[in-house]
């Protein structure tokens, strides 16, 4: 990262409406190529709808958002979605019922049109830990992780650069988060991957992330290193809050 | 605080299905006092079947049985369903994990609170209104006179679970089993429900038993931890001897968890020993 090159993804001055609502408030960020960038802040605070409007899942009403230095229009095209793929946070509603895995993973290589799907399945099946024995199950047969598994194996089988992840793993277990985020490391060092991840769990975002930004009421409150967090060199009250509500539960003396 | 509130003996909970019966809680042992109590344990632990179980709350079609299963002397399994009634929600109460599915959508929130005082006490409309509204400030709502109007989609998250603390203590409950009453919410609104949590369990010398998934909130909130696994309990621990559990599975799901300030790629993952099942 160390010579100046465009970033994989840039935002900036970003503002997404809701009716009369605004969620994100003029927010911008820059991530360079096979970097790992963390936002994090409570619910409402606009961190999911930032990932969603990188991906066009929002209305954007200022702003501009460019990935490897070509700015995107009002529409997405299969080309976007070719470099950047998401994963949602709940395995549960974001597979299709009554779909098998194999069926799943068709779908992205039948939308772009990509022929030698044979080889991909197997191979991002392989990647994600499933192995081919689950090709032919329908989700309901999977646990939570092993659900999740899929959809990072369906975000990856289209060999896309970046990864948007919105809280990959507060669905699961303790014990099945550790294995997940280690599958996410393991990936992206593979593929020199780029992740935008959010999550509202601090620990998860320093364990996973280099960079990260606090946002409050859809507004960036803090950029940090991971290393500035974990050594509480924090600015703002905001931040030193919930770093001191992520060691759990203090009684008041 | 000697005296025991729920005293447990090798409770087991069974589901029959098309492929067999499904041992949900396989022989768990406790007993309540007027402690905070956690229990810890993965999705499908059990845990959560157990405070249903303690509740009177399981399914109809599964098979509850204990050698013990005594509340304030009074035994659980050959009360009536009539008796059990009229423990739950006023002797019993359980705060739910998700107030979005738990509270009734159609229904104001301090009529709902009504409600369940009317239910077990005998007092006037114009009394039960002062007491939810008192309840209501009780749980921190800054001004109860106007969330008591509003329906359950009006109000947060949190919001909403305080409602719901209000609802389960107006009636003054000896036990209250929370069933991950904190997992749907922000971290620092987690830690104002918990502190709220604190503050009535200890003024009112409640009995708390307190189920979640995680075992940082839980070591650092309860008095004892009784971990769980796969229907079973593996370890029974003092929450500030969490440190030093001595089985390999509360071991191993303290430490899979990442901390901040430690670096550990990839982070240990929990190897799982058929011998801890049995």
């Amino acid at each position: 990262m160390s010579e100046i090159a465009t970033p994989a993804l840039s935002v900036d001055g970003l503002e997404v409406t809701f009716d009369r609502f605004r969620a994100l408030n003029g927010v911008s960020l820059d991530v360079e190529k096979g970097e790992s960038f963390g936002l994090v802040g409570e619910s409402g605070s606009g961190k999911s709808t930032l990932l969603r409007a990188v991906a066009g899942l929002a209305p954007v009403s200022a702003g501009t958002i460019s990935v490897d230095g070509e700015p995107l229009g009002r529409r997405r095209t299969k080309a976007f979605y070719r470099k950047v793929q998401m994963v949602f946070q709940d395995p549960y509603g974001s597979l299709h019922p009554r779909q098998t895995v194999d069926r799943l993973l068709q779908e992205p290589l039948a939308i772009h049109g990509i022929g030698d799907g044979e080889r991909r399945i197997l191979r991002a099946l392989d990647e994600v830990g499933l192995g081919s024995g689950f090709r032919f199950r329908y989700s309901h047969q999977l646990s939570g992780g092993q659900r999740q598994r899929v959809a990072i194996a369906r975000a990856l089988i289209l060999e896309p650069s970046i990864l948007l992840l919105d809280e990959p793993t507060s669905a699961l277990d303790a014990s099945v988060q550790a294995e997940v985020l280690n599958l996410l490391e393991e990936v992206r060092r593979a593929r020199g991957l780029t992740f935008l991840m959010v999550s509202h769990d601090l620990a998860v975002v320093t364990h996973m992330c280099d960079r990260l930004m606090v946002m409050q009421n859809g507004e960036a409150v803090e950029h940090l290193d991971a290393a500035d967090l974990a050594g509480s060199r924090v600015t703002k009250d905001y931040t030193r809050n919930l770093l001191k509500a992520s060691e759990g539960f203090s009684r008041p003396a | 605080m000697s005296d025991t509130l729920l005293d447990m003996e090798d409770l087991r909970v069974t589901f029959p299905t098309r492929t067999g019966v499904v041992e949900a809680v396989r022989g768990v042992s406790f007993s309540l006092g007027r402690e905070r109590l956690g229990i810890v344990g993965e999705s499908g632990s059990g845990k959560s079947q157990t405070g249903r179980a303690i509740m009177g709350l399981t399914p109809p079609q599964a098979r509850v049985s204990a050698k013990k299963l005594v509340f304030d002397g009074i035994d659980l399994l050959a009360a009536s369903a009539a008796e059990r009634r009229a423990l739950r929600g006023n002797r019993i109460a359980m705060i739910l994990q998700d107030p979005k599915y738990s509270l009734d959508p159609v229904m104001s929130i301090g009529r709902q609170i009504v409600e369940t005082l009317r239910t077990h006490e005998k007092v006037s409309r114009a009394e039960a209104r002062e007491r939810s509204l008192d309840m209501l400030a009780a749980v921190q709502i800054r001004d109860p006179g106007r969330v008591f109007d509003l329906h359950p989609h009006e109000v947060s998250g949190g919001m909403g679970q305080r409602a719901m603390i209000a609802m389960m203590l107006v009636a003054n409950p000896e036990m209250l089993i929370a069933d991950e009453p904190t997992s749907a919410l922000d971290v620092t609104v987690q830690l104002d429900v918990l502190g709220i949590l604190d503050r009535l369990v200890g003024e009112r010398g409640m009995g708390l038993v307190f189920i979640s998934h995680d075992l940082r909130l839980v070591s650092s909130f309860c008095d004892r931890v009784v971990v769980m696994y796969a229907g079973k309990v593996v370890e029974q621990l003092k929450a500030s001897e969490l440190k030093n559990a001595e089985h390999p599975y509360t071991r191993g799901l303290l430490d899979c968890m990442p901390k901040i300030g430690a670096d550990r790629h990839p982070l240990p993952v929990l190897e799982r020993k058929p011998e801890w099942a049995l």
